[in-house]
């Protein structure tokens, strides 16, 4: 496995008088009833994960459970308390601003919830402006900002204000801004919350498509679980600025670490978000012309083939290679009975 | 929701009825006693005594003595180094003057026709809004022309012209230090606070003493004066911007520099160009009023004819100020409105700047038509059109017809209403003033809210103006509550329509764009001079914010609740005594705060005409050029403001809290 794009270690944010020295008081490790007797916010608490090239975790919590600030102490908008965020293994805390500056205008952008738009300037000049502001001359930064738009869908709309343009409109200008340099880090701040549910839904497909062509390393925030299925390589649930748990849409379906994660999980549809590959037991022998199934189908689309069969369905990989089979009451067990992990 | 939390508000009504009855009656309680038992009292704690009196006025004199003439830099005094920078603001003076209405003799060069000042306004403000903007500004600019007004407001319009930047920028450079420096916020603000409730006559005597007199003091303190709103509206807007903004434009990468450039400033463009309108109308109500240290323009025109009691000359020059205001009004707040528009791709040249074209045609036809005929370049004193006949006509109807109504009305008030309450207010011990302060400040905001406005009182007590204070505080009571009771049922009746809502606003927005030295016109037309003129100039002109806040508060009172209250079965009037009052009231009362602003200001001006209180030894200082005396008395002025303000503000805020509308 490649080497992480964004590690985060043992990262801390505390609101109050002394934060730092409340950590050190209580071995970097106060629990929560300390730190809210002694009169401190707790926003992150001691969180740590790697995000890889090229994959979209997404941190998922309600309001004020620290998922932004979270996401501000990695873009490091705000200092976290204490703690490690290692990007392309430097460490970017002790990274001075020149550098931090260097570092957002070639490597990193951000999508806001209210867009963020500068009001005073077309599309084409807001999608323009980390260009403009790195030095771009702007001959070469406006035929790169068209490219973006053009990207993004929304070609024809180069010299219209904001205020001119829908909300999904106006999001789709802020994808393009944080596009324009070319980062390798895609930071989303829960980007299509402020969206009408069917505008949200398409804004979602539109941002899956994108990163099926661009292939960033993202961090994608929001409130809403299904959002989250929707477009994860892996969720971190969490709960007063600690990650609860931290795994894919599958696992956190079927193996909720904590009470809090399975209350989220517990209406997700699961037929809908298992894959077959997920439940299957180990293969035995290869049952000659028998019809099988697909290990990444869903089991939603397999269940009556499985449910019917008198005996376990073969279960093949793309190449048609067996990897498993499929009993019916292992299906039942998964969908409405034992849990499947211990 | 609202059919549950109903009647439980019911049941607890009582209890709070209790609550919110003995809290009150404590804080007056104090007061009563000390006011009951003033005739027991030991002299002192009734009147201030002489000896107790802190010599505030000799050390400011000192100070002020000092800086004028000591040598403090060696080769110059800081009086020189005020009087260099003050000749720097001749060039820009002349400069403008020269364009609008003087000319430049040295160099053979006229100044611009009054067709070409004309059309160009007309073209201003077709681009900032529409055509009938464009009308009112070109119309007004031929109204000075026409009437005979030419040079003196041409003269009074490069005062604002040069003043208005030169204020804006200085405000605008201060509010965004105090923004980046946490310690110079701190600094600045409380400053800010007593500076904006210093009478207009406060700043004219330093700059007299400093400066001297004559147009160019004026002029500079009509930068002075302007400078704290540009500064308070510079902090509000930059800390208005949306963190998420700021933080995208640190992740575009932005450095310091570029973020408050090219993010934070531009979108703040809103309440920044809100900021320049409220330079430029403190400015012309400022260079009416420097007219007492020489600025000239209409202001010295209409000083000169008041002064003259001659009412008629005196009003057409009062309307000239007054079209002149809301021209600068429109014309300042439409940029401040004007949104950006995409412009089609295809358009060519003229399509895509009309106003530019538009601008150089006038230019070239103006001056064409200079050349033809010497009416447009300057309208011909002997065609000038006056409507004094009519004023004075006017005045001379009202003096005759209306004389024995108006004289009956005069002596009524002073002797059955204003006269007894000056009594009873010069009845009151000074102890028991500081005893009520203290105590509502205890109440409402706790001990540092107490000792704050407790000191703002024994301020005004030992700095030895005692009396004339408290003949001030009598006017203002008066005319507030006068303000209150006629403002709240217009507002009342003005929140009922959309339409009614709409035409109340535009005369608020109107007659508060006027300076407030016109305000004294009218009546001294009607009461002649003495306390119940100045309290009707109060009255009219401190009641534009108790009808402008009673309409906000009434409608901004959440639908839903209204609603609730109509599916409750409430009539019209409960709905407006059970529901929207009690909303609105928290908002009133900031309105009411700003009327006791307001009365002071005007209060102070209308010692002008012959009232007996601080401002008429302001007035005094202003003539004998005593600036310590001027400084001591505006701040005295400016603690009754603000303790009534800090008091006012606490409970609002505390209120609306409660209420959940905060």
């Amino acid at each position: 496995m490649s080497e992480a794009k964004i590690a985060c270690r043992n990262l801390w944010k505390l609101y109050g008088s002394d934060p730092a020295g409340l950590l050190r008081r209580n071995h970097n490790n106060p629990s929560i009833e300390t730190i809210r007797a002694e009169g401190y916010v707790p926003a992150v608490r001691n969180v740590s994960f790697d995000v890889m090239p090229g994959e979209i975790l997404v941190v998922m919590g309600l309001s004020g459970s620290g998922k932004s600030t979270l996401l501000r102490c990695l873009a490091r908008l705000i200092e976290p308390t204490s703690g490690e965020v290692m990007f392309e293994g430097r460490d970017i805390l002790a990274a001075s601003e020149r550098e931090l500056i260097e570092l957002r205008r070639h490597k990193m952008g951000m999508v806001f919830q209210h867009f963020a738009l500068l009001p005073h300037r077309t599309v084409l000049d807001n999608v323009a402006f980390p260009l403009q502001v790195r030095g771009t001359d702007r001959h070469s930064r406006e035929a790169r900002a068209r490219e973006v738009i053009e990207l993004v869908g929304l070609k024809g709309r180069e010299a219209y204000y904001p205020r001119e343009l829908s909300g999904g409109q106006q999001q789709r200008v802020g994808i393009a801004r944080s596009l324009a340099v070319g980062p390798d880090v895609w930071f989303l701040d829960e980007p299509f919350s402020a969206l009408d549910p069917l505008i949200r839904r398409e804004m979602q497909d539109e941002f899956l498509r994108l990163q099926k062509v661009l292939n960033k390393t993202i961090v994608f925030i929001t409130h809403d679980f299904d959002e989250a299925i929707r477009v994860a390589d892996r969720i971190a649930i969490m709960k007063d600025g600690v990650v609860e748990q931290l795994g894919t849409a599958e696992e956190l379906v079927t193996c909720p670490a904590t009470p809090y994660v399975a209350e989220f999980t517990r209406n997700v549809a699961h037929d809908r978000l298992l894959s077959v590959r997920s439940i299957m037991a180990p293969a035995s022998a290869r049952t000659p012309d028998a019809a099988a199934v697909q290990a990444q189908a869903l089991l939603a689309s397999v269940a009556r083939q499985v449910l019917l069969s008198e005996r376990p369905v073969d279960v093949v990989d793309d190449g048609g290679v067996l990897v498993g089979t499929l009993a019916r009451n292992g299906l039942i067990d998964a969908l409405y009975g034992k849990e499947a992990c211990a | 929701m609202s059919a549950a939390t109903l009647p439980r508000q019911e049941s607890m009504e009582p209890q709070t009825q209790l609550a919110s009855m003995t809290r009150p009656l404590l804080v007056i309680l104090p007061f009563a006693i000390l006011l009951l038992a003033a005739s027991v009292l030991p002299d002192w704690a009734v009147q201030v005594p002489k000896g107790w009196t802190i010599p505030f006025v000799d050390w400011a004199n000192t100070v002020i003595g000092h800086l004028r003439d000591d040598a403090i830099f060696g080769l110059f005094s800081f009086r020189d180094l005020t009087r260099g920078i003050a000749e720097l603001i001749t060039w820009p003076l002349a400069f403008v003057e020269g364009l609008l209405v003087a000319g430049f003799p040295k160099l053979g060069i006229a100044a611009m026709p009054w067709v070409m000042t004309a059309g160009l306004s007309g073209v201003l403000g077709w681009y900032l809004k529409d055509w009938r903007l464009g009308a009112l500004a070109a119309g007004c600019v031929a109204y000075m022309a026409i009437f005979g007004k030419w040079e003196l407001s041409m003269i009074t319009l490069s005062v604002v012209l040069v003043a208005a930047p030169i204020a804006g920028l200085i405000g605008f450079g201060i509010g965004i230090l105090a923004v980046k420096k946490q310690w110079f916020e701190a600094l600045i603000v409380p400053l800010l606070n007593v500076l904006q409730s210093l009478p207009h006559f406060s700043y004219l005597i330093p700059i007299a003493v400093f400066i001297g007199v004559g147009h160019k003091a004026g002029t500079i303190a009509t930068v002075i004066f302007a400078i704290p709103p540009m500064a308070r509206l510079t902090i509000l807007g930059l800390k208005g911007v949306a963190e998420e903004v700021r933080e995208a434009g640190k992740m575009a990468g932005c450095t310091r520099f570029q973020t408050l450039w090219m993010v934070e400033i531009p979108a703040a463009r809103q309440p920044l160009l809100v900021g320049v309108n409220q330079v430029i109308m403190q400015c012309l109500a400022m260079v009416v009023i420097a007219s007492f240290v020489g600025a000239r323009g209409l202001g010295h025109d209409l000083l000169f004819r008041l002064q003259a009691l001659k009412i008629g000359q005196a009003l057409e020059s009062g309307v000239a100020i007054v079209l002149m205001a809301i021209t600068l009004d429109q014309l300042s707040r439409a940029a401040a409105h004007k949104q950006p528009a995409h412009a089609a791709t295809d358009a060519t040249l003229l399509e895509r700047f009309p106003f530019l074209a538009a601008a150089l045609a006038v230019i070239a036809a103006s001056l064409l038509l200079a050349a033809i005929t010497p009416y447009a370049q300057a309208w011909p004193a002997e065609l000038a059109l006056s409507t004094a006949p009519f004023w004075d006509a006017l005045v001379d109807w009202i003096t005759l017809t209306l004389y024995d109504p108006l004289q009956y009305l005069r002596n009524a008030m002073l002797l059955y209403v204003l006269i007894p309450i000056r009594d009873l207010f010069q009845s009151i011990p000074w102890t028991a003033m500081v005893a009520l302060v203290a105590a509502a400040g205890w109440s409402l905001g706790g001990l540092r809210l107490s000792l704050t406005v407790s000191g703002f009182v024994l301020f005004i007590a030992f700095a030895g103006y005692w009396e004339r204070s408290l003949i001030t505080a009598y006017m203002v009571t008066v005319a507030v509550l006068l303000c209150i009771a006629i403002g709240l049922p217009i507002g009342i009746w003005a929140s009922r329509s959309e339409r009614r809502t709409g035409i109340a606003k535009l005369l608020c927005d109107t007659f508060q764009t006027f300076p407030s030295f016109i305000y004294l016109i009218p009546v001294i037309m009607l009461f002649k001079v003495g306390d119940v003129a100045a309290i009707s100039a109060i009255i009219i002109y401190a009641m534009i914010p108790i009808v402008r806040y009673t309409i906000f508060g009434l409608r901004n009172v959440p639908q839903e609740i209204v609603e609730a209250g109509i599916t409750s079965g409430c009539t019209q009037r409960q709905l407006l005594w059970n529901i929207r009052m009690p909303l609105a009231f928290p908002e009133i009362m900031l309105g009411i705060n700003q009327t006791i602003m307001f009365a002071l200001f005007m209060v102070i001006i209308a010692a002008f005409i012959g009232t007996k209180d601080i401002g008429q030894e302001i007035f005094r200082a202003l003539t004998f050029n005593d600036a310590g005396k001027g400084l001591v008395l505006g701040l005295c002025v400016a603690f009754m403001g603000l303790t009534a303000d800090q008091l006012i503000t606490a409970w609002a805020t505390k209120r609306k809290q409660r209420l959940g509308l905060a």
